[in-house]
């Protein structure tokens, strides 16, 4: 019932999507919002559907929101990031290797294997690669990128590839691992990463994550109850707490598209989608 | 604001981290230095918090909330979270002022089967003797497996808030385990195969599993049933062949001596609160008469057993006094029911009608 209901995109990378936003659903229902939701396997085709206005909106990765810009402009449409968890807002991305190794730079990285998350992965792929370019080592060719493609086309969301890119450099067989700043807090603490066993060789500037992206097709009413809503959302709340604890916030902040440069300039370096949102990665089948 | 330093080269990194994560405020301006602005989610979550009643006996509430649930009593309880479903929320259906000290007193008086019990000592007796006593021993673990499962059962129902009537009724049960630890192993001793077990025993038992209600259950069960059992197991005691079977039968009586003055104790708290009580109780008796009453009720082999324990051997003049001993039992077993009934407020002519309409199974 478009026009009616609010629909919302949103990818099932783990079986708690479905509790989420059931969660949500409920929630928001009973503040007035006619909501629902429908669940995709992969960021590809929500972003499409939103573009295509099947969607009103979408919980996006910040690689589905830079696809979604693309798109949009390329029909004449617009997008907007309307709001983020504040665990969305500045996040860094860092380098790592193994404490007892001779490192102290990203160029004495030169001719070793690196290791990074899936192809489609922000935080553990795309931008630590573009990093090492701005610091003038051409991954494949300075560097032997080595991927661990786990959950391709959940565009990083799955921690998998992240964590054997962190064994692989325990065991010896990359010289260096990349993973998002909290991840490498999580693997030292759960032991992947024992103590003291590695130290980080470079951090990124600070970037954002997940947005919630909505379509100018969407009715203008229902998009903005949905965004106070969310925003009126507390912590102090003993209903809202336990829904944003299982999302991963503590407050809804207003959504912003000033934290996606870094990833927009490696979208662009690798051809990850063309300017008009094409998919035109190499070796990415979601 | 508070500014973090510290030796580890990614503190930085580690602590922006968990900042996000916590809500809190980083930040490594200037540089080489990491502030951390308190974010407002920790105290949110105590808004609304409340404390779980008082932490002794004397400050329990009526009704618990279910969203206390498993809390300590008296302690800070978070808003929200589950509210398991523990049905037994009612203080005056449940709780007995002389919870608390029973608990204690049966704390103090558990006892080891390994040790309490001699059981180096003989029990070399005649074939006719050990088959009694094996099919006494048969049919009293029956019954304590009835009388473990029913406070287990009860006890998983009663509101955390209630906290000395779970313990209670755990030791209760776990009483009942060292029963059936002892009897049965009194019935093995001598490497007999176990008695038998008869339909119309366990009909009888079966109508105490199938009684949701916690005071009729705890009235059928530990006021006439374990009150009942008093009276066998100091019959048990009196006659019994040898020195084991008398330990084992005294040491129960002991704690089934404190189930009775629970399951009295928390029916005359209620009987006070609910004038409602008596009629429910009567009900609850004639209910399960009616529906025993085409069953067999005591098992014919444990009846002959008692006969024999009492007699001592198969001569008509013996077995002319255990039968007389046996009925001095079921005598002393009606006269401590309508002692009991009466101290529930029940006068005397009815004590005795009710009396005499429990179950024929003793328990
Ligand atoms: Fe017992
Ligand atoms: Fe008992």
């Amino acid at each position: 019932m478009p026009g009616t209901t609010l629909l919302m995109g949103a990818v099932a990378y783990d079986p708690k999507v479905v509790t989420i936003w059931e969660g949500f659903r409920h929630y928001l229902a009973g503040k007035g919002l006619p909501f629902d939701f429908v669940l995709y396997s992969h960021y590809e085709r929500q972003v499409e559907d939103l573009v295509d206005g099947r969607l009103d909106a979408a919980w996006n990765s910040p690689l589905a929101w830079l696809r979604a810009q693309r798109l949009a402009a390329a029909r004449g449409r617009t997008v907007r990031s309307a709001v983020m968890r504040d665990t969305d807002q500045d996040l860094t991305s860092v380098v790592v290797v193994r404490a007892d190794s001779a490192y102290a730079g990203l160029g004495d990285l030169q001719g070793q294997v690196m290791g990074v998350g899936a192809v489609d992965s922000p935080q553990a792929t795309l931008i630590p690669l573009s990093h090492l370019r701005a610091a003038g080592i051409r991954p494949d060719e300075d560097v032997v990128v080595h991927r661990f493609d786990v959950g391709v086309g959940l565009h990083g969301d799955h921690i998998g590839g992240e964590r054997d890119a962190a064994r692989a450099l325990v065991a010896g067989e990359v010289e260096a691992a990349c993973m998002i700043d909290g991840n490498h807090l999580l693997f030292s603490q759960e032991g992947t990463l024992p103590a003291g066993a590695t130290r980080v060789l470079a951090q990124t500037e600070p970037y954002d994550h997940c947005n919630m992206t909505l379509v100018d097709t969407a009715p203008t009413d229902l998009a903005e109850e949905f965004v106070e809503l969310l925003l009126a959302m507390s912590y102090a709340d003993p209903q809202v707490r336990p829904l944003l604890d299982l999302e991963g916030l503590k407050v809804w902040r207003p959504g912003r598209d000033i934290g996606y440069t870094a990833l927009d300039r490696a979208v662009t370096q690798t051809g990850f989608y063309d300017e008009r949102g094409g998919l035109t990665a190499k070796e990415y089948i979601p | 604001m508070l500014r973090v330093v510290g030796s580890d080269p990614a503190l930085g990194v580690h602590l922006r981290a968990w900042c996000r994560g916590a809500g809190h405020v980083f930040s490594d301006e200037p540089a080489e230095s990491y502030q951390i602005a308190r974010g407002l989610a920790e105290q949110q979550r105590w808004t609304g918090a409340e404390r779980a009643g008082g932490a002794a006996p004397t400050d329990i509430v009526r009704r618990p909330p279910a969203h206390w649930g498993l809390a300590a009593r008296g302690a800070l309880v978070e808003a929200g979270g589950p509210g398991p479903s523990f049905d037994l929320d009612d203080r005056d259906v449940v709780w007995a002022d002389l919870a608390p000290r029973l608990y204690a007193h049966a704390a103090a008086a558990q006892w080891d089967p390994a040790t309490a019990v001699d059981w180096g000592a003989g029990t070399d007796l005649p074939d006719d003797i050990e088959t009694a006593v094996v099919q006494v021993m048969t049919y009293l673990v029956e019954n304590e497996q009835a009388a473990m499962v029913i406070p287990a059962r009860l006890l998983a129902r009663v509101h955390p808030h209630f906290r000395e009537v779970q313990q209670l009724l755990a030791v209760q049960a776990a009483d009942e385990a060292r029963h059936l630890e002892v009897f049965t192993r009194r019935a093995l001793s001598t490497g007999r195969p176990m008695g038998t077990s008869s339909a119309g025993g366990r009909e009888s038992l079966n109508t105490l599993l199938m009684e949701p209600d916690f005071s009729l259950a705890s009235f059928l069960l530990s006021v006439l049933g374990e009150g009942s059992f008093l009276s066998l197991l100091g019959f048990l005691d009196e006659h019994a062949p040898d020195p084991v079977t008398r330990q084992v039968t005294r040491l129960a009586r002991v704690d089934e001596a404190r189930h009775v003055a629970f399951g009295v104790a928390h029916l005359e708290h209620q009987a006070a609160l609910d004038p409602t009580l008596k009629g429910r109780l009567r009900a609850a008796v004639e209910r399960r008469h009616d529906s025993l009453t085409d069953t067999a009720g005591l098992n014919a082999d444990v009846f002959d057993a008692l006969i024999i324990l009492a007699a001592g051997s198969w001569e008509p003049e013996a077995i002319r006094r255990g039968h007389a001993a046996v009925r001095a039992l079921h005598d002393a077993m009606d006269e401590g029911r309508r002692q009991r009934l009466t101290r529930l407020g029940f006068p005397a002519d009815e004590a005795a009608e009710l009396s005499a309409l429990h179950t024929r199974n003793f328990m």
